[in-house]
């Protein structure tokens, strides 16, 4: 009884005490981010991409011209809001990275272990899929995320990514949903995004890839997910698994019809 | 290994009510084939972390609403895991306990064995109003001892929470820093200290 009482009083606590000086950082950030984007980092990036998409490279002296990104051979521009989607060709559901390091290795030639060996950008190296990841996501630039949910194989994943994302485990007991399954909740001053809201969803993977600030790196949503589980205290997922996939469809079909402005820039 | 302290899945999923073999092809139990086959180890991050205990499985399989029945019992079950210090005080030093309320350390694969981990209070609450940056997951903790006062059911309530916050609140969203080892009691009696000693900043 006591203890009911101590719960109900710090409700009662919670509601008289506003949140104080909510959005300081962010904010800030926020401002940072309007000077920023006149001029995107990230552009960079996607000049780059470009260029290794286009250029014979690999063990088979091939370029990326004839990678199927699910519009057909070499259509770059709106493949990315219509991933991830299931590609009858290996019959799997890929999202863009995954497709496009699909094509770097059953087109190019290229190892898929190598690549794997350092899957995300650090100060002194950005992975050539980063970049090229990048240049297709601004090939979709002010499209609508339009993920093909009308796959069975599409559902389906979205159903196992949405358990996925609610599975508690590990010394904290957290799941995805932890910190991403309220509306309006924050970790210190980062806001933290209701990943099942369609609102939510949809910032959520707005400005993916991103550069980041923190670090000055260009970042992917797989390294994000990565970072994500690392939070989590699980172990490390595999580079481009199944889990990761499920967890991109499921955010991405959350967010279906929202507006995507391109690469960005995070904090 | 005490078996309060690892209900075993089965168990736990037979007190729920839930045939333990799922259909195969049912969106959790893919998950579940999927998660498994997903990960590798990473510095202290084992795949051991993928098996859930008791606590975790109810509250997987229940989408965090377990019937009150089951949540009674497991939770009786946590309690009775929670250790007190010898000399029975549980009102340890509020400036190492603010310490320990700042430090977001331990657990993660990047983290290094052997540093002691933090109990990342700040992360999910409001703490001393000194500090603006404090997340909200969890409620706030000012002004705690000033509105619920430092006697020592008080304290044992705030002890067993930090101890193991599933003691009380069965899936709530908050670890349970002692019963996984994060904080030691002395920690854990510092952090009451935190939130209850008058002269601790929260109280002011
Ligand atoms: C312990 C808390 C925690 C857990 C658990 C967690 N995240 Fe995060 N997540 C964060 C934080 C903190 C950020 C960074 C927010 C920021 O930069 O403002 C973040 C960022 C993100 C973002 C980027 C949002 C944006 O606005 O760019 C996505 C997407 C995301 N998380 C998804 C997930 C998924 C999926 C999982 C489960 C695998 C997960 N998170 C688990 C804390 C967490
Ligand atoms: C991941 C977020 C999270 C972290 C980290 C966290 N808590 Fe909590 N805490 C919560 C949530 C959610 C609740 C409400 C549910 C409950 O009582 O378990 C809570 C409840 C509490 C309560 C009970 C409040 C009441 O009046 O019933 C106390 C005391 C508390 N936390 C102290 C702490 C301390 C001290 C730490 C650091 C060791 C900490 N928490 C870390 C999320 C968190």
């Amino acid at each position: 009884m006591k203890r009911i009482l101590l719960l109900c009083a710090a409700g009662a606590a919670v509601a008289a005490f506003p949140a104080v000086a909510k959005d300081a950082a962010t904010a800030e950030f926020e401002k940072f981010r309007d000077v920023l984007e006149a001029d995107n980092p990230a552009e960079l990036f996607e000049m780059k991409g470009e260029e290794l998409w286009k250029t014979k490279r690999g063990p088979n002296n091939a370029s990326l011209e004839k990678c199927d990104l699910g519009l057909g051979p070499g259509v770059v521009k709106g493949a990315y809001v219509q991933m991830p989607r299931y590609f009858a060709d290996v019959g799997k559901v890929m999202d863009a990275e995954r497709r496009i390091v699909y094509c770097m290795v059953s087109l190019q030639g290229f190892k898929a272990e190598d690549i794997a060996r350092q899957p995300f950008s650090s100060q002194t190296h950005t992975p050539d899929q980063t970049a090229i990841v990048t240049y297709v996501a601004g090939q979709s630039r002010n499209m609508k995320f339009a993920v093909p949910m009308n796959r069975p194989e599409m559902r389906e994943t979205y159903e196992i990514g949405k358990e996925i994302a609610a599975f508690r485990a590990g010394p904290y007991d957290f799941a995805c949903n932890s910190c991403h399954g309220e509306d309006g909740k924050r970790i210190r001053m980062q806001e933290l995004s209701n990943i099942s809201t369609h609102e939510g969803a949809s910032k959520s993977v707005q400005g993916w890839p991103g550069y980041r600030m923190t670090g000055g790196v260009m970042l992917t949503l797989q390294w994000r997910m990565t970072d994500c589980f690392r939070q989590q205290r699980f172990p490390e997922p595999k580079y481009l698994s199944d889990t990761i996939t499920a967890l991109i469809t499921y955010m991405s079909a959350n967010a279906q019809g929202s507006l995507y402005k391109g690469p960005g820039i995070k904090r | 290994m005490d078996i309060r302290k690892a209900l075993p899945t089965a168990l736990a999923c037979a007190l729920l009510g839930l045939a333990v073999s799922a259909q195969a092809d049912e969106p959790g139990s893919q998950a579940m084939a999927m998660i498994k086959a997903d990960f590798k180890p990473h510095g202290m991050a084992g795949l051991d972390r993928l098996v859930e205990d008791g606590v975790q499985a109810v509250c997987n399989r229940s989408d965090n609403k377990p019937p009150q029945a089951i949540a009674q019992r497991l939770q009786q079950d946590q309690l009775a895991d929670i250790k007190y210090p010898a000399d029975g005080k549980l009102l340890g030093d509020w400036r190492a306990g603010e310490k320990i309320a700042q430090s977001g350390n331990g657990f993660t694969w990047t983290d290094k064995p052997g540093v002691p981990a933090g109990g990342n209070c700040y992360n999910c609450h409001q703490i001393a109003p000194q500090e603006l940056s404090f997340g909200s997951i969890g409620p706030s903790l000012y002004h705690y001892g000033k509105n619920f006062g430092n006697k020592p059911e008080v304290q044992k309530y705030v002890y067993d929470k930090i101890y193991n916050a599933k003691a009380t609140v069965l899936c709530s969203t908050m670890p349970r820093f002692g019963h996984v080892g994060a904080l030691n009691e002395q920690q854990i009696k510092d952090l009451v200290a935190l939130l209850l000693d008058p002269a601790s900043p929260v109280n002011k």
